[in-house]
């Protein structure tokens, strides 16, 4: 045992030897594994580190959130039939479903009317109509001010409060609370400045306004009842499900749904969000992964390409080796110690140039910072390695093979 | 007097095929190499002097015959074994020095004494020796291309020196070099020979055989002749080589 250990030692320094002493060749076998390995690693500490940033907001959100929304199937919809839950909707499950708590609707003003104004400056946001509720479901805390509350809302007031992004898109100088916006030509008084969040995606998630719910309906007035949004919490997470099927009949039966009819609307709970997120991240991965896994499989045929070159050229030195004594198996080792050596450096600098490339990517688009998780190390050192030795096992047996006295004589 | 055999051949036979038709490169071969003897092994090419050199060198197997090197039968061994007594009995010296291209000499040196199984201080402490007795202890940093060919067939020689062998084994040593580097190269064998050293130089060349103790000649694959030189003490060349 002793005995392979000072081969393995002897092979290692014979193969260091071997690949810097042609650093620039060695680079260029090693680069389909420096760039298979740099592009899992970047693959995977960007999606890591998003996943992991939502997987904490969904910790804020608490599981026991239940969200309400309209749904229209695709063959309705082109036919202009739209679903649609209604304020009568939000009465009746809040006056009649039992084990529920913050029951918050939502309105969404879209079009020309999502439009901002401050003195001239115009621009559009996503502006939301909603209860004082929503700031305990969706934990949206203001940082300055004041969440609206029940009588503002009770009395129609028209206050607003505002994403920290609005003051810099509307150039709000001093302080903003007690100034004026207009929104969809009415003005609102701003009472609070919701807390910084950040950006997903490259997509800012403090480009918004709250507005009272009875006011904005108001506003939005017209003939047709907005499309809302539910939602609220289960007060006991164990009665999820009984609470589910309580909303479930209560709706098909106020939108006089036929027995054998799908249901228009669908219930969502944040862990159901948290499982569909879970899987799209899940295949996300495998099928980058099945790409990477092909790019690593042609980085190791590069690998035994060059490494049966190497043994071509060094077909006299691996003779005079034999003749100086030694055996089939040194230079086998030898060989397979130098590709896995090689793959194991390739793996390395892809490494580094993998997690390079991640925080990059995440500075740039504002994703969230990049994680690389041990695993993923592991595995690309392991994948490495087996790929070494999987694509040097026969440049190294051909090389083993040799006869010596024709190696000798090799020009 | 009595001397000590190192190797023993008997009815050695080497058969090769090319293409359909076979023939015998080596052909009923008896010889006795003692210790300390100094020969030369002549012959025109095709003679068979390679092979015999190949088959003496354990790098191939005879077809026919036993060879016994130091009492072991070798013909009988297994290429692991082979690759071991080409290790440590054997030293290697070719025409076209081949040392390792990108080793320092002192690399060079030191690579038999890897399969030895060595540590790299004792492989470094012998290497240095060997590159000191043949005069070359300030080149061991030196890659074979920026050494003169007569330094680097010293370099090959202290390689094959290192491993303490019982024969040295010399494939036309000279034929790659000058003159004057000629004389040097023989003197330091004289000297090894004088030191104790069992040395068989293949050569077609005349002068070389001339110096050696004893010269075989191969005609054919068959040993045509077997006889004792008589070479007077060369004051001169042995003074080059305890300068070189």
């Amino acid at each position: 045992m002793s005995n392979l250990k000072f081969k393995l030692v002897e092979g290692t320094r014979s193969a260091a030897l071997s690949i810097f002493a042609h650093g620039f060749r060695s680079f260029l076998t090693t680069l389909g594994i420096i760039i298979g390995v740099a592009s899992v690693i970047a693959v995977v500490s960007v999606v890591q580190g998003f996943s992991a940033n939502i997987s904490q907001q969904f910790d804020g959100m608490g599981t026991n959130v239940v969200n309400i929304e309209s749904y229209t199937p695709r063959k309705e919809r082109l036919q202009g039939v739209r679903a649609k839950l209604t304020y009568d909707d939000y009465l009746q499950i809040k006056y009649r479903v039992p084990g529920v708590s913050d029951v918050t609707p939502t309105v969404r003003m879209w079009g020309s009317n999502a439009v901002i104004t401050y003195r001239g400056q115009s621009s559009s946001s996503m502006i939301v109509g909603t209860a004082s509720t929503y700031q305990k479901l969706n934990t949206v805390y203001p940082e300055r001010g004041r969440f609206f509350n029940l009588s503002d809302d009770k009395s129609r007031r028209r206050v607003a409060v505002l994403g920290s992004s609005i003051m810099s898109k509307l150039d709000i100088k001093g302080d903003p609370i007690g100034q004026h916006v207009a929104v969809s030509g009415e003005w609102f008084k701003v009472i609070g400045i919701a807390e910084k969040r950040g950006k997903l995606f490259g997509f800012d998630q403090d480009d918004f306004i709250l507005l009272p719910f009875s006011t904005t309906r108001a506003l939005l007035g017209g003939a047709e009842e907005p499309d809302i949004t539910i939602s609220l919490q289960v007060d006991e997470p164990s009665q999820l499900g009984q609470v589910k099927q309580h909303i479930k009949n209560l709706l098909r039966r106020n939108h006089k749904l036929d027995k054998d009819a799908d249901d228009d609307f669908e219930i969502a709970t944040a862990d159901q969000m948290l499982d569909t997120f879970d899987e799209i991240i899940g295949s996300t991965t495998l099928v980058l992964g099945g790409i990477v896994g092909i790019s690593l499989l042609v980085g190791g045929i590069g690998i035994m390409n060059i490494m049966l070159v190497s043994v071509t050229e060094r077909t006299r030195e691996i003779g005079i080796q034999k003749a100086l004594g030694a055996t089939r198996f040194d230079i086998l080792l030898q060989f397979l110690i130098e590709a896995v050596f090689l793959c194991l450096l390739g793996g390395l600098i892809g490494l580094i140039l993998g997690f390079g490339a991640g925080s990059l990517i995440s500075n740039l688009t504002g994703l969230p910072s990049a994680t690389v998780p041990a695993w993923a190390i592991i595995l690309s050192f392991g994948f490495s390695a087996g790929i070494g030795l999987i694509f040097g096992i026969i440049p190294a047996a051909k090389a083993a093979n040799l006869d010596p006295i024709d190696a000798l004589r090799y020009e | 007097m009595s001397k000590q055999t190192i190797i023993e051949l008997r009815g050695i036979a080497k058969h090769y095929m090319m293409g359909s038709e076979g023939f015998y490169a080596l052909n009923g071969i008896d010889l006795d190499i003692y210790l300390n003897d100094y020969m030369a092994v002549v012959g025109s090419s095709g003679s068979g002097k390679s092979t015999l050199m190949n088959l003496l060198g354990c790098l191939d197997y005879p077809t026919a015959g036993a060879y016994k090197l130091k009492g072991t039968d070798v013909a009988t061994l297994d290429e692991n074994a082979l690759a071991g007594i080409r290790n440590r009995e054997i030293g290697f010296i070719f025409q076209n020095f081949n040392l390792l291209p990108r080793a320092t000499a002192l690399q060079n040196v030191m690579q038999p004494l890897i399969y030895r199984g060595l540590a790299l201080a004792e492989r470094k402490q012998r290497a240095s020796d060997a590159l000191a007795m043949v005069g070359l202890q300030d080149r061991m940093t030196h890659v074979p291309n920026q050494l003169s060919g007569g330094q680097r067939q010293r370099v090959a020689i202290a390689r094959a020196l290192v491993t303490e062998p019982a024969i040295l084994l010399a494939d036309e040593p000279t034929g790659n070099l000058d003159s004057s580097t000629t004389i040097e190269i023989m003197a330091l064998f004289d000297q090894l020979h004088n030191d104790g050293q069992t040395l068989i130089v293949v050569t077609h060349e005349q002068e070389i055989a001339e110096r050696c103790h004893r010269v075989i000649t191969l005609k054919d694959g068959h040993l045509m002749s077997d006889h004792a030189n008589q070479v007077s003490v060369k004051p001169l060349v042995s003074g080059i080589a305890t300068h070189v």
